[in-house]
């Protein structure tokens, strides 16, 4: 056997073993963005490097809700048009941007940056719950809205606020789970049927 | 090779999961006659999933499965049995966490199970339904024990084999038991048993499920036979066991008056 002769220069190499640290990029997604960004014109490849440096530098998270901002505290957190009195709890930034693109919430909210997963290790402890507490120190909430996902983890986090905020005193409400749109109902499974015919509402007109 | 050939159905219940990718999850599964085995479940994560909802941990179901070159595929399943109440309790909930993490760091992969499938099915519907959740989780701790090997010595000293007075013992989790309280000088980590624990630890080692529910133990017995357990899987396992802190923790938290704020 030869020895290996490496036959990528160094400097690419590192870029491709960069890459691959990424989420969701394989050796090969690796190599080609890393060859891309070799014939990309210098001007664009700083642009890039600059973007990735500004957004280490610039972007941190807001001291209220948690959530990724490049103002503290956040736009949703400084504005005066909305209301205080509701905050909802997610648990990634992802989720504010889903819940904003319905148009339909008004209040502020609060990101707890994962949820509760006994089985690997992660508690109440690792969450933002502490800075949640410390919000609701001042008389102007009144609800707070559970929104993690309705899955096995989201649930024991609503469960665990619960037992947590309602001794306060706050009116603690959860999502709705049910039907999707678009679904069909022949593949709903057992807890989200029972959950749907809970919630069941009563036609209008 | 007809084209089904690697298409198969099987019973599971799902013990844990993790993600992969944009919308995949790769879930651990405890099967009867496959054993504990992980499976690749695609598109999960989406809303529009049919498969989603059947897919959640500590869910019994009817799964069909592709053989893939690394893990398997899953291609369509049904729910048996989701315990619900289970669900809608976090201190039930957190029990059955435990549980399937324990099945999980105790069992080999893909060694037929059929023993310990049973155990843990029992196990779930009991965490569901039972009132003293704590001495369902004690019966399962030493059942799963001894189907995966590790069945403590509880009968004489594990050093001279003599039989153990009525009296207090020593219960030392690596030599195996119980020793005898002239052999205990010189062992690590020996830990006063009490003649109340090694009974309850020695029923249930022996009874069956009804004998032991049937026990009324007070809090500190209960307690001990609780840590001398732990300490015992502690020592096997090589590390704690994650999901039994959220357990203390609700515990410590539920005796805590209301929060001020």
């Amino acid at each position: 056997m030869n020895e290996a002769i490496p036959t990528t220069a160094a400097p690419l190499a590192r870029l491709i073993d960069e890459f691959y640290k990424l989420p969701g990029i394989g050796p090969k997604s690796a190599q080609r963005l890393a060859y891309y960004l070799l014939r990309m014109p210098p001007v664009e490849a700083q642009a890039l490097a600059a973007a990735i440096l500004e957004v280490k530098e610039k972007v941190g998270l807001c001291s209220i809700c948690q959530n990724v901002t490049e103002t503290d505290p956040c736009r949703i957190c400084s504005s005066r048009e909305r209301d205080r009195s509701i905050i909802c709890i997610v648990e990634e930034p992802l989720d504010i941007l889903a819940i904003e693109r319905a148009q339909s919430y008004r209040g502020l909210y609060h990101v707890l940056h994962g949820a509760i997963s006994p089985i690997d290790g992660i508690g109440p402890e690792d969450l933002k719950i502490a800075d949640l507490l410390n919000r609701l120190r001042s008389d102007e909430v009144r609800e707070i809205i559970l929104a993690t996902n309705p899955n096995l983890e989201g649930e024991a986090t609503a469960m665990y606020l619960t037992r947590l905020l309602r001794p306060l005193g706050l009116k603690v409400t959860r999502l709705a789970r049910g039907l999707p749109v678009g679904g069909d109902l022949e593949y709903a499974d057992d807890v989200t049927l029972a959950r749907a015919l809970e919630g069941r509402q009563e036609m209008d007109g | 090779m007809p084209l089904n050939a690697r298409l198969y159905k099987t019973e599971a219940i799902i013990l844990r999961q993790r993600r992969l990718g944009e919308a995949d999850r790769i879930l651990t599964l405890l099967t009867p006659a496959l054993g504990k085995m992980e499976a690749k479940a695609k598109g999960v994560r989406k809303t529009t999933s049919r498969m989603s909802g059947h897919l959640q941990p500590l869910t019994r179901c009817l799964l069909q499965l592709v053989q893939g070159r690394t893990a398997d595929v899953i291609t369509g399943c049904e729910t048996m049995d989701s315990f619900q109440q289970l669900r809608q309790d976090l201190d039930r909930l957190s029990r059955a966490l435990y549980v399937a993490e324990l099945t999980d760091r105790l069992l080999p992969e893909k060694v037929t199970a059929y023993t310990s499938y049973r155990l843990l099915l029992d196990t779930l519907r009991r965490l569901d339904q039972a009132d003293d959740i704590d001495v369902v989780l004690r019966y399962f701790e030493m059942r799963l024990l001894d189907q995966s090997g590790f069945l403590p010595q509880l009968d004489a000293c594990v050093n001279c084999s003599s039989p153990l007075a009525p009296e207090q013992n020593f219960f030392v989790p690596q030599a195996g038991g119980t020793v005898c309280r002239s052999c205990v000088p010189g062992l690590a980590g020996p830990r006063p048993l009490s003649l109340n624990a090694l009974k309850v630890l020695r029923l249930l080692q022996r009874g069956s499920y009804n004998d032991v529910a049937r026990v009324k133990m007070q809090p500190d017995l209960a307690q001990e036979t609780e840590h001398h357990l732990r300490s015992f899987i502690v020592t096997i396992l090589e590390r704690d066991v994650n999901s039994a802190a959220f357990i203390e923790r609700l515990r410590r938290e539920d005796q805590r008056q209301p929060l001020e704020v």
